[in-house]
């Protein structure tokens, strides 16, 4: 099969290979979208999965350390990456509640909400602050921004439920570090409350923003056979 | 560019046809494992923390 070489063939060939070229470039991306808003959904349930049984088995095991004191955690024995609470949004849902892990390095994000090392452990005087993605590996915090004040934030350890309630939202720039003091914008100030500060990336699907939700801790409850904060009763 | 894929594949129609599902499973797998993950550590909206510096340990958090 000789073809003959002229113009109008060497033409034609150039247009068809640039629009295969275009299509499969077309196709490319649409597999990236798929990726990006089910693939990683997919890697994060399974490593919620994991580490919700890595948790469970950990708190149903004797303690290495005395614990007991409301706002006791010992991080120490938590390696990055590693689950350190559960969280629960039941305003959002009953479905509503991911593993916390210890870092909010990119991979530690990947698997649940991160703890940002350095910050309050649940229940203790602070502000603990936990970040999260709003848009894909699971989208934790996807509908953060419908969290109200008064709004009710659980966090589960291993003896205590805290019950924090929502009692505020901002829209900060992402250099914001303010937002991790102790005293939210008070660098250098001794905290007295127990706050919980949630970050997520805003609007969705960019970072031009961060959201931040704040809450302050309502009360300590231990946890025991049958015991169930209010908040989330009715689950 | 595919019909000259098309072209070179060996064997008859039935084996060509489970070639070019290889090939084709191939290329996905080298997107979903190393091209994406890679290319989404560039783009803003996995930055969900608050912080100063750009992050040097990882690329994005």
């Amino acid at each position: 099969m000789t073809v003959v070489e002229t113009a109008g063939n060497r033409l034609r060939w150039l247009l068809r290979g640039l629009g295969q070229l275009l299509i499969t470039a077309g196709v490319v991306v649409l597999l990236f979208c798929v990726y990006e808003l089910k693939v990683t959904n997919l890697y994060t349930e399974q490593q919620q999965k994991t580490l919700d049984t890595q948790l469970a088995r950990e708190w149903a095991a004797p303690p290495t350390s005395p614990v007991g004191k409301p706002g006791q955690v010992h991080l120490a024995a938590f390696d990055d990456g590693a689950g350190i609470a559960r969280i629960y949004l039941p305003t959002l849902g009953r479905d509503q509640v991911h593993v916390v892990v210890e870092g909010v390095t990119h991979e530690d994000l990947k698997k649940g909400p991160g703890h940002y090392p350095g910050t309050a452990v649940p229940g203790a005087v602070g502000n603990m602050v936990v970040s999260g993605h709003r848009t894909t590996y699971g989208a934790p915090f996807n509908r953060l921004d419908e969290l109200h004040p008064g709004d009710a934030v659980v966090l589960e350890t291993r003896t205590f439920f805290y019950t924090y309630r929502v009692t505020g939202t901002t829209i900060v720039s992402p250099d914001a570090l303010g937002e991790t003091d102790p005293v939210p914008n008070h660098p250098g100030q001794v905290a007295t409350q127990r706050l919980l500060t949630l970050t997520t990336c805003n609007p969705k699907y960019s970072a031009r923003t961060r959201l931040v939700v704040r809450a302050l801790l309502e009360a300590p409850l231990a946890k025991g056979k049958g015991v169930v904060p209010p908040a989330l009763q009715g689950r | 560019m595919y019909s000259w894929i098309w072209r070179h594949l060996p064997g008859p129609l039935a084996v060509r046809l489970g070639e070019l599902v290889v090939l084709l499973a191939a290329a996905v797998a080298l997107l979903f494992l190393v091209v994406f993950p890679r290319v989404e550590s560039l783009l803003p909206y996995s930055d969900v923390t608050v912080n100063q510096q750009p992050d040097t340990a990882s690329p994005s958090p």
